[in-house]
Order: C-alpha cells, then sequence, then structure tokens
C-alpha cells in the first residue's frame, strides 16, 4: 500500500509539470496574469506535494524506490522503458529545485511584468522544470536521457530570450553546441553499457555490487570508458574543465532565469549523474583518482578566473565553477552526503547572489566610500612577477577555453566542409540518389559480396553521411542544402546500419519516420519563407520570427524533430540504431555518434540564423551587435 | 572630385569624444541630451543628421504616429495647421494625405560602419567577434573599481603602459601575433602607423576609427568620460580614448595577423574609389519631413491644451496670509504632491525652484573618504560641507563578500552561509524589507548629525574648498533664492525647503532617480544649509538691509522627499519655537495626508496596483515596491514630462498637468530686467531639458539610444551595466523607465515680457542655442494681457491656442482611479 502510494506521487510530479508545460502553450499571450498563474499553481501544487510526500517518504524510512513505468519499445534483449526512481538523492534534488523554481516563479511574475515574451518566459521555465524533473526522477539512462534532451533546448531557448539581439543568439548556440557534446557522451555510454549488460539497465540495479563487478571483471576497458563518457556528459553540464566557458556566457536572459538555470538548478546536473552512476565506478580507482584531479583543476582555474572577473555575473559563476569541481571531489571521494549539502547550500547562495547583482553598484560604491584603500594586496602579489603576470593574463582570458572548441572541432570541421563546395541544392540530390542506389544494390546482392569488402561498408556509409552533415554544418549560403544534407545523414546511418546486420526492418522505421515528417514540415516551412521574404541564406541571421513567430514556431517543432529530440519515435531510434553497433566497432559508433552531434547543431543554426538574431529588414530600432 | 583629407590625429579624437556618449559611471549618472554633438542646428535637422549617419531612430514610427491620430491624442486642426504653415494653404490635402496613408518608409541605410563593414565583405573575418571579447575584458578589468578581487596587477601607468608592463614579464600575452606585441613593446604604436598597417590610405583613417569606435560606443563614451572627469572613479584609473583606439587597433593587427599571417593588404586596397563622407550633405527626404509634421502636430497637441487651459482658468489672487510656505524642487515629479497639500491646506502656499535651492556645495558625511558634489552638474563649488555626529551604522552584506567566491573559504560559506542565503531569499521575496542592498535617500545624510554650513574663518579649507560658508556668502544663496522665486514678503511662520531623493533596491540607475539639481543626490543637505542660512540672525539683518524683511517668528525648515517611497522627513524640528512647533505638528499630518494621495496618484500608472483601494493602503503597497528585490520600477520618474512653467504658481494652480510640468516659481515684477530669469534658464535649458531629452531619445530608440530591457543587465566593474558578460555598455535610460513616456519636446512656459525674455536668454549664448534651435520650445505668457508668444526662428510669434474649452474636475483623486493612461490637461474646481 505504502509503496503504491508513493509511486503514483511520484508519477504525478512528472505529469503534472508536463501538464503544466502544456497549458501554458495553450493560453493567451495578451492576459499576464493568466500566463504566470499556470506557472504558480503548477508549481506551487508541486511544492506541496514534496512537501508531503518527502514527509511521508521519511516517516516509511526513506526507502529506495524504483518504478517500472512501461517499455516503449521492446525487442529481443532490447527493451527501451521508463523507468523512475526515488532515494535521498532525488529527495534533495526535488526540494531544492521545487522550493527555487517555486521562488523564481513568484520572483518573475513582477520582474518580468510588460516584457514582451512573458508567456514565452513561463511556458519554458515550465519545460526546463519538466525536463529536470524528468532527470531527477530518471530510473535508467534512457529515462534520464529524455529529461537531458528537454533541458537542453530550454537551455537554449532561454539564453536566446532576447532573440532580436546578437549576443544572446550567439551564446545560446554556442552553450548548445557544448550541451550536444554532453549528448553525445551519454548516447555512446547507454551504447557500451548495452553491450556491457546485454540490456537496458537501470540506476537501482547498479546498487548491487556484486552484479556490477560481475560485468565489469572481463570489460575493465569497457567500464573505464563507460565512465568517461559519463564525465563528459556531467563536465559538459556541469561546466568542469575543459568546458568551462560556456557558464558565464550563458547568462544572456533575464536575472531570475539565469539565477536559477545556471546559478542552482541546471548546473548541478552534471554533479547529479556523477552521484546516481556511482555506484558503477566506485570500485574504478583510476577513475576516481581522475575526477578528484580534473575536479581540483577546475576549481584552481575557475577560482583565478573568478578572483579577476570585473562583472558580477561571470564572478558569480566561475565561483560556483569552482564550488562544483570541489563537489566532483567529494563525489569521487564517496561523501554522497556531504556532497548534496554542498549541492543544496551552493544553489541557494548563487541564486541569492545573481538575484541581488544589481545591488552591487550602490553597496560597493558605498563601501568604498567610506572605507577606502588604494589597492589591496592579495595573495597574487606574493608570488614571483613573472609567475603573478602570466596568471593573470591566463586567467583573464578564461584560460583560452572559450577558444577550445573552436580550435580543436569546428575549425577542422569547417575546412573539411569547405573542401565539399562543389554540392549544391541542385546537385546534391543526384549525388546521393547515386550513392543510395549503389547502397541498395549491395544491400539486394549482400549474400555475393566478399565478407572482407561488406565489413567495411557500414564505416564506409557513415562516413559518407558524416561528410553529408559537415557540408550541411559549414554550409554558408543556401538553406535548403543545409536541411537537405541533414536528411541525407539520418539516410546515410540507416544505410550503414543496414549492412552492420539482420535486424527487424521496423527498427529502421522507427527511425527514419520522425525524421522524414520532420524534415517535409521543415522543407515547407522553407518554401513558404522563400515565398514571403524572397531570399533568405545562411550568411547572417535573419531575425524573421519578429514577423513570422507562426513559422517560427512550426519549423522549431520541425528542427527538434529532426534532431531526434523526444517527440518523434526518431528518439527511440536512435537508440536502436545504436543497439545495432558493435561494441568493437569503435569507429562506426564515432562517425554516428559525431554525425549526431552535428546534424543537432545544424539543426539549430539553420533555426538560429533564419529566425533570431535582429530583424534585417528592420533599419531603424535595431539593436547594436555588441549590445 | 578628388577631396584629399590629411588625417589629423587630435582633432579625429576630439571629434569622437565630441559625439561619443557622454555618459558618467553609474554612481554619477544624470540625464542630459544625447544629440547634445548636434545642437547647433535645429531640433528637426539635427536628428535627421544624426539618424541617417549614426543609424538612431529618432522619430516614433508612422504607425505609432497614426494610432495616436485616431486616439486624437495628435489633434486634426493642429495638424493641418502645421501643414499649412510648413507647406501653405493649397496643398494641405495631398500632405494630410500622405502623413495617413503612405506606405511605410523606404529605409535609409546609415553611414556608420560601412568601411569597416570591408573585413567582412571583402576579408571573411569577421573581427569585431573576434576583438571585442577581449577588448572589452581588458579595458573592464583595468578600469573596474571593486568587483574583482585580484585587481589588474599594473593599473597605474596608463592603459597602454600597463598592458606592456604585464606583457614584458609575462610568459602568456593578450596578443598571439609576435609583431603585434613587438610594436607594443617597442612604442611603435602611435594611431597614424597602425592606421597605416590597417587601412593603408590617409583619406579614409577618420571614417575608419569612427565606424571602429562606434561599434561599441557605450566603452568610448566612458574612456572619453574619464579622461575628461578622472574624479568620477572613487579609485581613479588613467585611461585616454587615444590608448583605447591604439589597444583596438593593436588587436585588430593581431586579428588579420592570425588570420592570413604576416602577408596581407590594407583595407584601402580592396576599396579604391570608394568616398565616405561621414557628415556631409544628408539629404532631407519626404519621410524625413512628414515625420517631422507629425512630431510638431503631437507636440502641439498637448500644448495647445495647456495654453488653452491657462487661458481659461481662474487666475485671481489670494490675499490671505498662508499657513506656511513651502519650497520645492522643480521637478516634475513634485507637481502632484504640490497640487495635493495644497489641496489639503488651501492656505499654503508653495514655489517651486531647483532643488539644490541655490546652494551650491561639495558633501562629505562622516567617515566618507570623498566628498560629493550636490548641485547641478555644471558648476563647481567652492564649499564644503562636513556631516559630524552621524549616528545611522551601515550594516553589512555578507552575500558580497569577497570570501564566498573563493575555493577554500568559499567551501565553507556555501556549506553555512547558503542555507542563511536560502532562508533569506524567501524572506526577501515573500515579505520585501529593508535591508543594508537598498539605496535610502534619508541615509543621504543623518537626520541626528549636525553640519558644517557656517564659516567663521576663511582659512578653514580643506584642499581648495572652504568649509562652510561665510556670513555674506550665505546672505547671497538666501537672496537669490528668495528673489528668484518671489518670496519677498508676507512670510508664513514656517516656511519649507524641501528636497527630494528616492530609494529603490536592486537598481544600477538609482542615481538617476535622485534630484537632477543635485547632480543625481538626494537634496537634503541643501535643504538643512538653506534653512540654517535663512533662520541665521546676521544673515537676516543683512537681508533687510538688501529689502527682504523676514519676520521674527517666521522659522525655515529643511525637509526631504521620498519621490519613490512618498514619505517626508524634516530636519531640525527641536529649533522650532513652541508655537510653531504646534503648527507644524499640524502641518505634518496634513504633509502625510498628502503623501498618500500623492502615492495614490502615482499608482494608477503601476498596472499591478489597484487603485479603487484607500489611499493609505496603496501608500503602503508603493513603499514596498521600493524595498521589492523583483520590481523593475520602484517609481516611473520624469515620465511624461513636457512642460515646464516658469511663472507665478497662480498659473499652473488650477491646473491639472498629471505630473508632467517642471515648475519654477518666479515673479517677473520684482526682475523687469531679467536678471534672476536668465539664471533660472540657464538651468531650465541643460537640467530640465536634458531630462527630457533623454527621455525623449531613450523612448523612440530604446535599442541604440536608451539602454534597452534593463532585466538581463550585468554590472560591469562597478561603472556600468551590458547585457551578459560579453556586450557594451548600455547608455541612456532603460526600458522600464521610458517605455510609457510620451516623446514630446519641453516648453518652457515664462511669464514675462516678450521682448524682456529675448533678451535674456540672448545673453547666454549655450542657453540660447537651447531655445533658438528648438531643442526646448519656448513660450511667454504677456503679464499683462495674458496672450501667448511661441518662440520661432529666433522670434516670438503671436499664438492663439485652439482649445477653447477643457474639461473641470471636481475629485481628483476619482480622476485618479479612472484610468491608467496619461489623462488630458484639465481644470481643478474650488481652488
Amino acid at each position: 500500500m505504502e509503496t503504491y502510494v508513493m509511486e503514483t506521487f511520484i508519477k504525478a510530479f512528472i505529469l503534472t509539470s508536463f501538464v503544466g508545460f502544456i497549458l501554458s502553450l495553450l493560453i493567451p499571450k495578451k492576459n499576464e496574469t493568466i500566463v504566470s498563474m499556470v506557472s504558480y499553481c503548477t508549481i506551487g501544487l508541486q511544492l506541496i506535494g514534496t512537501i508531503f510526500f518527502v514527509g511521508y517518504w521519511i516517516y516509511q524510512g526513506h526507502p529506495e524506490i524504483n518504478v517500472k513505468e512501461f517499455s516503449i519499445f521492446k525487442a529481443d534483449d532490447y527493451d527501451f522503458y521508463i523507468d523512475l526512481f526515488f532515494d535521498e538523492i532525488t529527495a534533495t534534488y526535488l526540494i531544492i529545485g521545487v522550493l527555487l523554481t517555486f521562488l523564481i516563479t513568484v520572483y518573475s511574475r513582477y520582474y518580468l511584468h510588460r516584457e514582451p515574451g512573458y508567456k514565452r518566459f513561463f511556458s519554458i521555465l515550465l519545460f526546463f522544470y519538466l525536463g529536470y524533473n524528468i532527470i531527477i526522477f530518471s530510473g535508467n539512462l534512457e529515462t534520464l536521457f529524455i529529461g537531458w534532451e528537454i533541458l537542453g533546448i530550454s537551455s537554449f531557448l532561454l539564453i536566446a530570450f532576447y532573440r532580436d539581439r546578437y549576443l544572446p543568439v550567439k551564446n545560446a548556440v554556442k552553450v548548445f553546441s557544448i550541451y550536444r557534446i554532453g549528448d553525445v557522451g551519454l548516447i555512446l555510454a547507454m551504447w557500451l553499457s548495452h553491450h556491457l549488460w546485454h540490456e537496458n539497465i537501470s540506476f537501482h540495479q547498479l546498487e548491487t555490487v556484486a552484479f556490477v563487478n560481475e560485468h565489469l571483471a572481463n570489460h575493465s576497458l569497457m567500464g573505464i570508458l563507460i565512465s568517461l563518457l559519463i564525465y563528459m556528459s556531467a563536465a559538459a553540464k556541469s561546466a568542469q574543465l575543459p568546458f568551462s566557458s560556456w557558464l558565464p556566457r550563458a547568462m544572456e536572459g533575464p536575472t531570475p532565469s539565469s539565477a536559477i538555470f545556471y546559478g542552482s538548478l541546471s548546473i548541478h546536473i552534471g554533479a547529479f549523474i556523477m552521484l546516481r552512476t556511482f555506484h558503477f565506478w566506485e570500485n574504478q580507482t583510476s577513475f576516481r583518482i581522475f575526477i578528484i584531479i580534473v575536479g581540483l583543476a577546475t576549481s584552481i582555474m575557475a577560482t583565478l578566473t573568478a578572483r579577476v572577473q570585473s562583472s558580477v555575473k561571470s564572478q558569480v559563476a566561475y565561483s560556483s565553477i569552482a564550488q562544483i569541481g570541489l563537489i566532483f571531489i567529494e563525489i569521487s571521494l564517496g561523501f554522497e552526503s556531504l556532497a548534496l549539502v554542498h549541492i543544496a547550500g551552493n544553489a541557494f547562495l548563487r541564486m541569492y547572489q545573481l538575484l541581488v547583482s544589481p545591488s552591487v553598484v550602490s553597496y560597493k560604491i558605498r563601501e568604498q566610500f567610506y572605507n577606502f584603500t588604494p589597492r589591496i594586496k592579495t595573495i597574487e602579489d606574493s608570488f614571483p612577477k613573472k609567475i603573478e603576470y602570466t596568471l593573470y593574463i591566463l586567467s583573464l582570458k578564461e584560460w583560452n577555453l572559450d577558444s577550445f572548441m573552436y580550435r580543436i572541432l569546428w575549425n577542422p570541421l569547417k575546412k573539411i566542409g569547405s573542401k565539399l563546395n562543389f554540392l549544391s541544392f541542385k546537385n546534391v540530390y543526384f549525388f546521393f540518389i547515386l550513392i543510395f542506389a549503389i547502397g541498395i544494390v549491395f544491400i539486394y546482392f549482400r549474400e555475393s559480396i566478399p565478407i572482407e569488402i561488406l565489413q567495411y561498408l557500414p564505416t564506409s556509409f557513415a562516413l559518407i553521411g558524416l561528410l553529408a552533415i559537415i557540408k550541411g554544418f559549414t554550409e554558408r549560403n543556401s538553406v535548403r542544402l543545409s536541411w537537405s544534407l541533414i536528411l541525407i545523414n539520418h539516410f546515410s546511418t540507416v544505410l550503414a546500419i543496414s549492412f552492420n546486420e539482420h535486424f527487424d526492418s521496423t527498427h529502421i522505421w522507427w527511425y527514419i519516420s520522425g525524421v522524414v515528417i520532420a524534415g517535409l514540415i521543415g522543407f515547407a516551412c522553407i518554401q513558404r519563407l522563400r515565398y514571403l521574404e524572397s531570399w533568405i541564406s545562411l550568411d547572417k541571421f535573419y531575425g524573421h520570427s519578429y514577423e513570422h513567430p507562426k513559422i517560427a514556431f512550426l519549423f522549431l517543432l520541425a528542427c527538434l524533430g529532426m534532431s531526434g529530440f523526444p517527440i518523434t519515435p526518431t528518439f527511440i531510434g536512435e537508440d536502436l540504431i545504436f543497439s545495432h553497433i558493435h561494441e568493437d566497432q569503435f569507429f562506426l559508433a564515432f562517425f554516428i555518434a559525431l554525425s549526431f552531434v552535428l546534424n543537432g547543431l545544424t539543426v539549430i543554426r539553420i533555426y538560429a540564423r533564419i529566425f533570431l538574431g535582429p530583424n534585417l529588414k528592420k533599419f531603424q530600432g535595431k539593436t547594436q551587435r555588441t549590445s | 572630385m578628388e577631396n584629399y583629407k590629411t588625417f589629423n590625429e587630435q582633432e579625429t579624437i576630439d571629434k569622437l569624444i565630441h559625439f561619443l556618449p557622454a555618459q558618467a559611471p553609474l554612481k554619477d549618472f544624470i540625464t542630459q541630451n544625447r544629440l547634445v554633438a548636434f545642437q547647433s542646428k535645429t531640433f528637426h535637422e539635427a536628428i535627421k543628421d544624426a539618424s541617417e549617419i549614426f543609424g538612431y531612430k529618432v522619430y516614433l514610427s508612422f504607425k505609432q504616429y497614426r494610432e495616436l491620430y485616431k486616439s486624437k491624442k495628435i489633434n486634426k486642426d493642429i495638424l493641418e495647421s502645421i501643414v499649412n504653415s510648413k507647406k501653405g494653404n493649397e496643398t494641405t490635402e495631398y500632405w494630410i494625405n500622405k502623413l495617413l496613408f503612405n506606405k511605410d518608409l523606404e529605409e535609409k541605410n546609415k553611414r556608420i560602419g560601412i568601411l569597416r563593414s570591408k573585413w567582412k565583405s571583402e576579408y571573411k573575418v569577421d573581427i569585431d567577434t573576434l576583438v571585442h571579447t577581449n577588448l572589452f575584458k581588458i579595458i573592464c578589468s583595468y578600469l573596474d573599481q571593486g568587483i574583482s578581487i585580484w585587481n589588474f596587477p599594473t593599473a597605474d601607468t596608463g592603459l597602454l603602459g600597463s598592458i606592456k608592463e604585464l606583457e614584458k614579464n609575462s610568459y602568456s600575452s593578450f596578443f598571439k601575433s609576435k609583431r603585434v606585441k613587438q610594436l607594443l613593446l617597442d612604442d611603435k604604436c602611435e594611431i597614424e602607423y597602425l592606421l597605416n598597417i590597417l587601412v593603408g590610405n590617409e583619406k579614409y583613417y577618420e571614417q575608419y576609427l569612427f565606424d571602429q569606435q562606434f561599434a561599441h560606443p557605450g566603452w568610448s563614451g566612458l574612456a572619453a568620460v574619464i579622461q575628461n572627469r578622472p574624479g568620477t572613479l572613487l579609485d581613479t584609473k588613467k585611461i585616454t580614448l587615444k590608448d583605447f583606439i591604439i589597444l583596438e587597433l593593436l588587436l585588430e593587427i593581431d586579428v588579420l595577423d592570425n588570420h592570413f599571417g604576416k602577408i596581407w593588404s590594407p583595407l584601402s586596397q580592396k576599396i579604391e574609389n570608394i568616398e565616405f563622407n561621414l557628415f556631409e550633405n544628408v539629404e532631407t527626404t519626404e519621410n524625413d519631413l512628414l515625420l517631422s509634421i507629425w512630431q510638431d502636430a503631437y507636440e502641439f497637441s498637448f500644448y495647445d491644451q495647456v495654453l488653452g487651459a491657462v487661458k481659461l482658468e481662474d487666475k485671481t489672487e489670494k490675499n490671505d496670509p498662508a499657513s506656511f510656505q513651502a519650497f520645492f524642487c522643480i521637478d516634475d515629479r513634485e507637481c502632484s504632491i504640490r497640487r495635493h497639500i495644497e489641496k489639503i491646506d488651501p492656505q499654503c502656499s508653495t514655489y517651486g525652484t531647483p532643488g539644490h535651492f541655490n546652494v551650491e556645495l561639495f558633501f562629505k558625511p562622516e567617515n566618507g573618504k570623498f566628498h560629493t558634489k550636490v548641485c547641478p552638474a555644471p558648476v563647481t563649488p567652492k564649499f564644503l560641507i562636513k556631516e559630524i555626529e552621524n549616528s545611522t551604522k551601515r550594516k553589512k552584506e555578507i552575500h558580497f563578500k569577497k570570501q564566498t567566491n573563493s575555493l577554500l573559504l568559499g567551501w565553507l560559506f556555501t556549506h553555512t552561509l547558503g542555507f542563511w542565503s536560502g532562508f533569506k531569499l524567501m524572506l526577501n521575496i515573500f515579505s520585501p524589507r529593508n535591508s543594508s542592498l537598498m539605496v535610502s535617500s534619508f541615509q543621504h545624510m543623518d537626520k541626528n548629525s549636525k553640519l558644517s554650513i557656517e564659516n567663521t574663518d576663511p582659512n578653514d579649507k580643506e584642499g581648495d574648498l572652504q568649509i562652510g560658508f561665510s556670513i555674506d556668502e550665505m546672505t547671497d544663496r538666501v537672496e537669490g533664492l528668495l528673489k528668484s522665486t518671489g518670496l519677498v514678503e508676507n512670510f508664513a511662520p514656517i516656511v519649507y525647503a524641501v528636497g527630494h531623493g528616492s530609494s529603490s533596491i536592486n537598481n544600477t540607475h538609482y542615481a538617476v532617480y535622485d534630484c537632477g539639481a543635485c547632480s543625481g543626490r538626494p537634496g537634503s543637505v541643501n535643504a538643512r544649509a538653506i534653512s540654517y542660512m535663512a533662520n541665521h540672525k546676521v544673515v537676516r539683518e543683512k537681508l533687510s538691509e538688501r529689502g527682504i524683511i523676514i519676520p521674527n517668528e517666521t522659522q525655515f525648515i529643511g525637509a526631504l522627499h521620498d519621490t519613490s517611497r512618498d514619505e517626508i522627513l524634516f530636519y531640525d524640528t527641536e529649533l522650532l519655537s513652541d508655537q510653531n512647533k504646534k503648527d507644524h505638528c499640524k502641518n505634518e499630518i496634513n504633509f502625510n495626508l498628502a503623501l498618500d494621495n500623492n502615492a495614490k496618484e502615482r499608482a494608477r500608472r503601476f498596472l499591478l496596483i489597484d487603485t479603487h483601494d484607500t489611499a493609505k493602503k496603496i501608500h503602503e503597497k508603493v513603499r514596498k515596491r521600493s524595498v521589492t528585490w523583483y520590481e523593475p520600477r520602484p517609481e516611473l520618474t520624469h515620465c511624461g514630462n513636457a512642460l515646464c512653467i516658469v511663472g507665478s504658481r497662480i498659473l499652473s494652480r488650477g491646473l491639472f498637468l498629471d505630473r508632467r510640468s517642471f515648475l519654477n516659481s518666479y515673479n517677473y515684477k520684482i526682475d523687469p530686467e531679467g536678471n534672476y530669469l536668465l539664471n533660472i534658464l540657464n538651468a531650465v535649458a541643460p537640467v530640465c531639458g536634458g531630462i527630457n531629452l533623454e527621455y525623449y531619445f531613450s523612448r523612440v530608440d530604446n535599442h541604440m539610444l536608451g539602454a534597452g530591457t534593463k532585466l538581463p543587465h550585468n554590472v560591469m566593474g562597478l561603472f556600468g551595466v551590458a547585457n551578459g558578460i560579453e556586450g557594451d555598455l548600455r547608455t541612456g535610460l532603460p526600458n522600464q523607465m521610458v517605455e510609457i513616456h510620451e516623446p514630446l519636446r519641453l516648453m518652457a512656459i515664462v511669464e514675462h515680457y516678450p521682448e524682456v525674455i529675448l533678451q535674456t536668454i540672448k545673453k547666454n549664448p549655450s542657453t540660447y542655442e537651447w531655445f533658438v534651435n528648438e531643442w526646448v520650445r519656448l513660450a511667454a505668457i504677456h503679464p499683462e494681457t495674458g496672450e501667448f508668444y511661441i518662440m520661432k526662428n529666433g522670434e516670438f510669434e503671436y499664438y492663439k491656442p485652439i482649445t477653447n474649452s477643457v474639461k473641470t474636475i471636481e475629485n481628483i483623486m476619482k480622476l485618479v482611479e479612472s484610468s491608467h493612461d496619461p489623462l488630458s490637461v484639465q481644470l481643478i474646481k474650488n481652488n
């Protein structure tokens, strides 16, 4: 009975936040009171529910609760199921999350008064909260991944809240690209762990030490690899090395949204994954040492950077990163409770600091007026001059982390992309129909192809798909070309996998159906816009959401479909496709994973270029690029 | 047409400084005309130029004007008469048709930025993205006033010197290109030399620098302001715009070197034969003309109402002795509180004058390390008033402690303070309260402290400043105040001098909320000082020699009105005589009632408060706004300002002006030659005109001339705000301050003979410029005939208002409940 009550509660948490979000989309945007009431009631209800539920749960002796909800897709040894889990980690995150979200809702109801985008703000806030809830209640990686994607998109939309300005949009794309890397870490981790356990495993199962050890005994390398991939996702979300520089750049939305997303909740999700998977890697001593080292490095780097920041929000951001570095160390040392206390404290503190950040002017000027001492000596002044100055410059440049991703990833891709300039919207289909024809012929005569050639085919087609998407990603001109290349990338992926294994063709349909529908809707939007505006390209921001908000919204949905967001079957298809990649096919997995990163980015890039940024047609009343 | 221009570095830099926004750091931010550089031309001509050159939006849009026309805010008859006067009778219909139905404008391209955009179009380098982040980071850290914990290590040798020192002694560098680093270290970085590398042809240099600096006018403007007024930063930093430009040029070369290697050709080689004349030959298009007609019609629709109402109102003088007299600031926010107090106590008389009460001084609070100016910005006082025996304790805010941002102490802090934060957060969100985060006007000076107002020894100095005022100096100040406002006889037993200030929280632009005549500070010290002076026995003796006899029982009392909280604080009331004490108690009650009503009147514009409640309850809510973290509009400051009446209170006492008018009391009879008038107009033009135009431009182009919405603002170095962490400093006013402002130019209505007014303003060329170029409109009321004259092209022209009937209201508080929108001018009954 008790378990049943608690299970119902857990489901209700997710369900109500989902209903709240949908409701917020449907109400008219003119009426601020109704818009904010929906959020207020949804989150308020959650808050009351949390108080009762957590109280009851503690009274029941705070048991761990695992709810295996339902299977979305089942085949042979593959089972994509929704699984929910509740323990003291979830409880802590739930309390922090619901409390702070509630405070921010109350805060923003007045703060955003008369702001264009009032409704958009609250819808995104509820969307974010839904994603957060799914993550913290998730009982397996698959469920968690749904929330993870929601968090990514809502972050993107919130950073680009002021979509008529250049910098928010640019930074939103930047942050999204880091998140995407986190996504891929998670997907690959799911892929490998699928091979490790031969099933989709829940977090609950990880708690059985013997079970974990038995599987890891013969696959220690795979274990390390999975752990590293998990770290990659966690580091991306929690702004740890080498991804740290996105956090201050995400502070582009209204102050309360920065406070809740990047000051307190979203930023601690990386730590959440580390806590959740702790039992998986607790016996991998080398990995634990690795976490301690990078945690410490992050902390030191971030502290130094925070010390030289001359803007309030970036200083809070880096201080927070430094504390999260310490939290990672605590987790790695096995001090779970300490880490949870630390997370709560850090969330509250940073939230507070960000919310009162405008007051810093009057307060500090007043302090200075009465207590001014010219140039206070700091600890760094005791260093040798050359070291001091070097550290100062490096810290001011944020240790070059911001350009790091460009140098190691995007710039090489751009180079490759520029080699593919012969492709155009007119000829691209010709090339690819040819390739697909060859592919299909190969499939048809599969039996007669020598095994030596056959084994290279999946990787080759994946590589073709990858090249297509690289071109799509770096295309500067034709929107339609770029969009087509995303589609082609998806088809190439399917083709590649088809050579890999004999499997049920429904898997392919799961994957392709969403993409095709989304692709067509996207094309329709582009055509419509070309008809209305005569010329769009990818070389600059057009800001068309200003005049065509409806097309913008529809296209956004198409984009989500194209990038495998959990609104179409493609989301499950993606996971399915990965399950057909063998554990030793590292290149194939790598190519497909990279494609996955890139097609998400390409989609978002197209959306940003066409619909966001300063409206190109407006001459006056336009925002400065640097504003 | 080969007009070969030679480049003169100093000239170009001076020109840049002239055009860049001259906005002081936040703590000293006061409003001014943002397009002051164009002021030598007439308003419409000038803003049209500014629009084409810099791409500013300078009018409302056609759509907005047409909506105003539809809602009758723009009067049809006035529109026609303006078209008539500009285009003649015959074509009126043709032009009206255009005004109403012309398709949206063919938009012009702005001239600024064209040259530098060639980097992107010809070289495929997005130079701004790559340069700005580093440039802004360096300058912000260099100038930082106390956000960073580890300061710029070498910040005392000027910007370039400091960077050179850093570069010399470091393994790391701001530059990637060795050549650039070497240029800096070898001091080979004259602007011309660097421009030669980048641009290569002298005739483009000036345009290039304008393009470059106007890509981030906020930062460049700040550098220029600090160069001219180093004292505006408490932690002084040496910087010149020149150094800043050099740094940017170096960073640009660095980006290009890094992108192309060492060999790339200067910009001029790719753009031969293109001519750029940034400032020359701006043509007037038909759209410019149409917009200027719309704007004039919009303005005159309001002015005409006012003039019509003035004509109609009952202007009989009362001769009863006043129960008390009170000086208020000229500020438009005091317009309504004066009306309310006069309503509650019809026997009292109020006067308006700039809120420094003719006392210009520096103020140094007890334990203060600096002194702060409290008088109009252009004035440089020679006097210092010090505060002693301050009994208040400043509360500390632990969340701003730098240890919260350190690693190990931060660890401790998050584990402890973190939970305290959570608790305080809830407390403050659910029940907003006073805290150390607040800017409180009453704390500018402690109520119980003593001030060193009187100087007994001329050698008593601090630096160049004399401490306090001598007897003669005090007498001059009091005489000036009384004569300029016309209060020279029939003194009431109590005369209040009510300064004003504002309280708010989480408000980076707090200085703009305070008194503009006190350089963005509350006017409490001035109010106390003038009262002390006017109560001084010897001063009164001297005054009587000059013809002003203040009766013995008359006492002056200083006070401070908090305009966001609607509270009032009286100073030195213990000095009152017994009779006056009794009267004061009565007056204080009346003041508080008036403040309740004032709060209710203000609340009508705050959409979130139900105005049907009682005044007391509404006042409570209004007070709460000033301590609420999430209230970006603690008050609406000067929203709506459009008028300045210089003359007797009788002119405005019977009018409901919806808080839109600056009011300066003035009696033409005692100033036949206009000497005091000159002083008044010398202040009206830059202070009221400055406020008005800052509001105008921030409203019509909130993106480029205003600061945009304040919600995402991030404090930079304590001196400015930017969006996010990588943006340019935002100048002008945030949207929340101006969104409901109606952008009308100020009309100053002066009660005097037109010829005297004309003579008077011509005495000061810079004041004259404001009026003759119509940046502020000037109207005269002939004191004898009551007829109106409006200044046009330097001459007064007779003006007959079209408005011939104005609504009369009986109950203002009922009117207040009726609408959230701006109200038309109305006559007040029974007053």
